[in-house]
């Protein structure tokens, strides 16, 4: 990159358009075949889109809705907002109507650039709220033959109007982006509202282009690089590989069949950058392990034995630490015999760097990965802060933590165990809410990230909890409930689990068993069971159950502040916590406070050292009818370790 | 939506169709009439001679007495190879794909009579046989897109729950382009969501490509939803025919249904 003017999306497309005209920009398979754009030609398209805009009377200020699967018109439509001054509003496609209607009305969406039909028919009906919704552009015409309401047009009509328009004017494209300043909110990102409403988190150019600099500097990103665009266009992590970073570096994206399509897609693609949450993963290794299962033995052997040495030294090869030669040797062969067609299967082959978050990731799994060569890494971001506060190098990692602080960007500590962080990264401002925004930057200009944390010997930053969770102990010790539980899930057992601790002696917790899992596992042993009330209160799944949290306290051990969390005594629950029941969101996270109510005579059984409890429940099935189940739960004894000073992690 | 669907002439027209295996009478006398682009039922009761009707129509038995004219051409034994040709398509009520095939190459199939290479040709695969396979490929992935069943593209039918082989059954009929498609049952043994997505399905082959649809199904609400005009069969008689509105209001119709004391 050279000159001081490369500072705003449009203006680093046109170079990309300049210097790499015919390198691809963006690739989707449409009727089973991969179209490429280069950069000049999507130039010409958002150049159209823009104009089209603009004839349309889009002004300078205006929000673009966005809402749909990942499309690259729909890509280009976020740089066409841009390119006129305008802010691009990408929306989640699935948000229920209540919350869609909210950021219609919060950001006075006159126009709105959707996917299909059905995008088209939800923002029709949004209509009568939202009168101001005056454009509603589509993309796909499927089924669109016979919509004449007013506004509705397809891309297509707009954008040859773009171009009748750029005929007309064809000095109108370049002074619209020379008069974008780098200081100019790009994109506007409204966080979930998992309390309250949504916010718009407010954005600019050099907020994003910073974030996207330095990861790009960070893993020695360049236009050479593939990445597969899947994930939601609203969610922040998106916005930040699949635009501003491939604005910044000029790699290609490129965009999956449809959503069903994702892991042929990858498998056609071969990326060498990419990104899924922990969830991703994790689905892949069971479909890998299941067909494993499935295998001939002839096949199974070598799996197994290679992926023993893998799991010895593949992690250590990877981050270039010393291995012992004969180790190295069979790596070597396993990389040719197993490792190299696992990654091909996977796709994953070309993979350079490979990120994950959103979620803690099980240290199985993360070292899975990591063995069978692939540079998996962890980062930690938030919507306000371009998803970009900190990275992990390569060759330093550990799957506890999320690594040092990225380039640019300073991380602190707050009294309370909050993490704070300032840079050029934060958001310039939540949309219409100077309220919010003042409660979120601190006098100093620091943001809070509303989670909880602490930096380990090596610098690397060590997330824990949500700040608001994290208590302590009655003697003092941090409690922090959501760690623990993440730590008892990372076992395949054990679906879900409340930890219980705040201003107690110690730390207790309710298991909910995973019934496929763990019924796989009875039946293999010739365990009969009736349900799930039945087979949770066997004893051997409470052995089982003990031994996944005794591994746990084990862990647990060895961390500096959170060694006296181990859980002590635990029960299994006799119902699976429900979402129709209210003890879980619909987001499958636990509602601490209601269930501790809801429980509260298996919490006091806890901490009065009963051995067992009777408890009544009520259910409500899912056509809405109530029942009850009553169970006499037996509360059981873990065993808790001494605390270790943590070894260097591997 | 269907305002804009100009339903035209009559397109297929069945006469006096009588049908006997042995002394079973599958279809006495039967007449009714199809018109270019509507969507026209056939219900009645089990064994009321509906199957046997789509099997009159494209030529699979042939009738002892009538005839069906199809665009202008009367006559009593269809050959279903001329059928087919001439544009009728057909799905079935048991599911009859290549199960060992992928999707892609079932819906090929539907390619089958429009394919002008000889076997040499296609052996050698070079030249106007590649191109031509191209061409039908390009046809078939537009079935797919329509169909949204991209994701399943090279998975073995027989891998695939029901509810999709029965897409990929209508994907071959589409395939063929047909001017009337007639479909046997397209939603027996669906769940309600299933249902939903066949029923929009067709509703779209309808007024897309404004293809003639002639079609057998027992889910009243579906038949009553997506049908211009019903037939209604029993023991082998027609005994009623109009819009749903009146067939539904029919007394012998719901006799039929429901039982009556003889």
């Amino acid at each position: 990159m050279s000159g001081d003017t490369l500072d705003t999306f449009p203006r680093l497309l046109l170079q990309h358009a300049r210097v790499r005209p015919q390198h691809p920009a963006t690739r989707e398979k449409h009727l089973g075949i991969w179209q490429t754009w280069t950069w000049g030609e999507v130039a010409g398209e958002v150049r159209a889109l823009a104009c089209g805009l603009a004839a349309l009377g889009f002004r300078r200020g205006d929000n673009l809705a966005i809402v749909g699967d990942n499309r690259p018109r729909l890509y280009w439509a976020m740089c066409a907002a841009q390119c006129l001054g305008g802010v691009a509003v990408p929306m989640y496609q699935d948000a229920i109507a209540q919350e869609m209607t909210f950021v219609l009305e919060d950001a006075g969406i006159r126009f709105a650039i959707v996917e299909d039909q059905e995008q088209v028919d939800k923002l029709l009906d949004m209509r009568a709220q939202c009168p101001q919704l005056a454009h509603v552009l589509y993309d796909d015409t499927r089924g669109m033959r016979h919509y004449d309401q007013p506004g509705v047009q397809s891309l297509d009509a707009l954008m040859q109007a773009g171009r009748d328009y750029h005929a007309a004017h064809p000095d109108f494209f370049t002074t619209q982006i020379a008069l974008g300043k780098t200081s100019d909110v790009a994109v506007m990102l409204y966080t979930s509202g998992t309390t309250g409403k949504p916010k718009g988190v407010c954005q600019t150019h050099d907020a994003f282009i910073s974030a996207a600099q330095s990861g790009c500097s960070f893993d020695k990103l360049g236009p050479a690089d593939d990445i597969l665009s899947y994930l939601p266009m609203a969610w922040v992590g998106d916005h930040l590989f699949s635009y501003a970073q491939a604005m910044v570096a000029g790699f290609t994206i490129n965009c999956p069949e449809s959503g069903d399509t994702v892991m042929t897609d990858l498998r056609e693609i071969g990326p060498s950058y990419y990104f899924a949450p922990p969830r991703v993963f994790e689905t892949l290794l069971t479909q890998v392990m299941i067909r494993m299962e499935d295998a001939a033995w002839i096949k199974r052997a070598p799996f197994h034995f290679f992926m023993d040495v893998a799991r010895r030294c593949g992690a250590d090869i990877i981050d270039g630490k010393p291995v012992l030669a004969s180790d190295r040797l069979l790596y070597a062969l396993g990389n040719v015999l197993v490792y190299g067609p696992l990654r091909n299967v996977l796709g994953m082959s070309r993979i350079r760097v490979a990120y994950t978050a959103g979620a803690a990731i099980g240290p199985d799994l993360f070292r899975f990965y990591r063995s069978i060569g692939i540079n998996l890494k962890q980062l930690y971001g938030a919507t306000e802060t371009c998803a970009a506060v900190c990275l992990q190098p390569d060759g330093q990692i550990k799957f506890d933590t999320v690594g040092p602080p990225a380039p640019g960007v300073e991380v602190k500590i707050a009294a309370n165990g909050e993490v704070l962080v300032r840079g050029k990264v934060l958001l310039k401002e939540y949309y219409k809410r100077p309220d919010a925004t003042a409660e979120a930057i601190d006098e100093n200009g620091y943001f809070r990230t509303g989670d909880a944390g602490y930096f380990d010997e090596d610098g690397h930053l060590k997330i824990i909890d949500r700040a608001k969770d994290v208590g302590a102990l009655a003697g003092g010790a941090m409690f922090a409930p959501n760690y623990i539980e993440n730590k008892l899930k990372f076992s395949p057992y054990i679906r879900e689990a409340v930890a219980f601790g705040q201003g107690r002696s110690e730390v207790c917790a309710f298991i909910n068993i995973d019934i496929s899992a763990v019924g796989d596992w009875a039946e293999r042993r010739n365990l009969a069971y009736s349900g799930y009330t039945d087979l949770a209160q066997r004893d051997e799944i409470y052995k089982l159950v003990r031994e996944c949290i005794e591994k746990a306290n084990a862990d647990l051990a060895t961390d500096p502040v959170l060694h006296a969390s181990q859980i002590h005594r635990f029960l299994i629950l006799h119902k699976e916590l429900d979402p129709d029941d209210d003890e879980l969101t619909r987001t499958r996270k636990v509602r601490r406070n209601f269930v501790s109510e809801k429980y509260a005579v298996l919490i006091d059984a806890f901490y009065s050292g009963k051995q067992s409890q009777f408890i009544q429940t009520q259910v409500r099935f899912e056509d809405g009818r109530t029942g009850m189940i009553s169970a006499d739960l037996r509360i059981e004894a873990a065993r808790t370790f001494p605390h270790i000073p943590a070894k260097k992690a591997a | 939506m269907s305002a804009a669907r100009n339903i035209g002439e009559v397109v297929l027209n069945i006469e006096n169709v009588v049908l006997s295996f042995g002394g079973v009478k599958a279809l006495q006398n039967v007449s009714f009439d199809v018109r270019e682009h509507e969507v026209r039922a056939i219900i009645g009761p089990n064994g009321a001679g509906k199957s046997s009707m789509l099997n009159v129509i494209n030529g699979v038995y042939h009738p002892q007495q009538g005839t069906v004219t199809y665009k202008g051409v009367a006559r009593r034994d269809v050959n279903p190879h001329e059928a087919a040709a001439n544009g009728i398509a057909r799905t079935f009520q048991n599911i009859a794909l290549f199960r060992g095939m992928t999707v892609l190459d079932n819906i090929m199939t539907g390619r089958n009579l429009k394919i002008k290479c000889n076997f040499l040709q296609q052996a050698l695969y070079w030249g106007a046989a590649q191109r031509e396979e191209l061409a039908h490929r390009a046809r078939v992935e537009e079935v797919i897109d329509f169909l949204e069943i991209q994701h399943i593209r090279k998975v073995p039918v027989g891998r695939l729950p029901y509810g999709l082989q029965k897409r990929v059954e209508l994907g071959r009929a589409l395939a063929a382009e047909p001017e009337v498609l007639l479909l046997d049952e397209p939603m027996a043994g669906m769940n309600v969501e299933e249902k939903q997505d066949m029923c929009r399905f067709i509703l779209d082959v309808n007024d897309q490509f404004g293809t003639t649809i002639v079609l057998i199904e027992h889910d009243m609400g579906v038949v009553m939803d997506l049908s211009d005009r019903v037939v209604v069969l029993d023991y082998g008689r027609k005994i009623a025919d109009g819009t749903p509105e009146d067939v539904r209001a029919n007394t012998e119709v719901i006799d039929a249904y429901l039982g009556v004391a003889h």
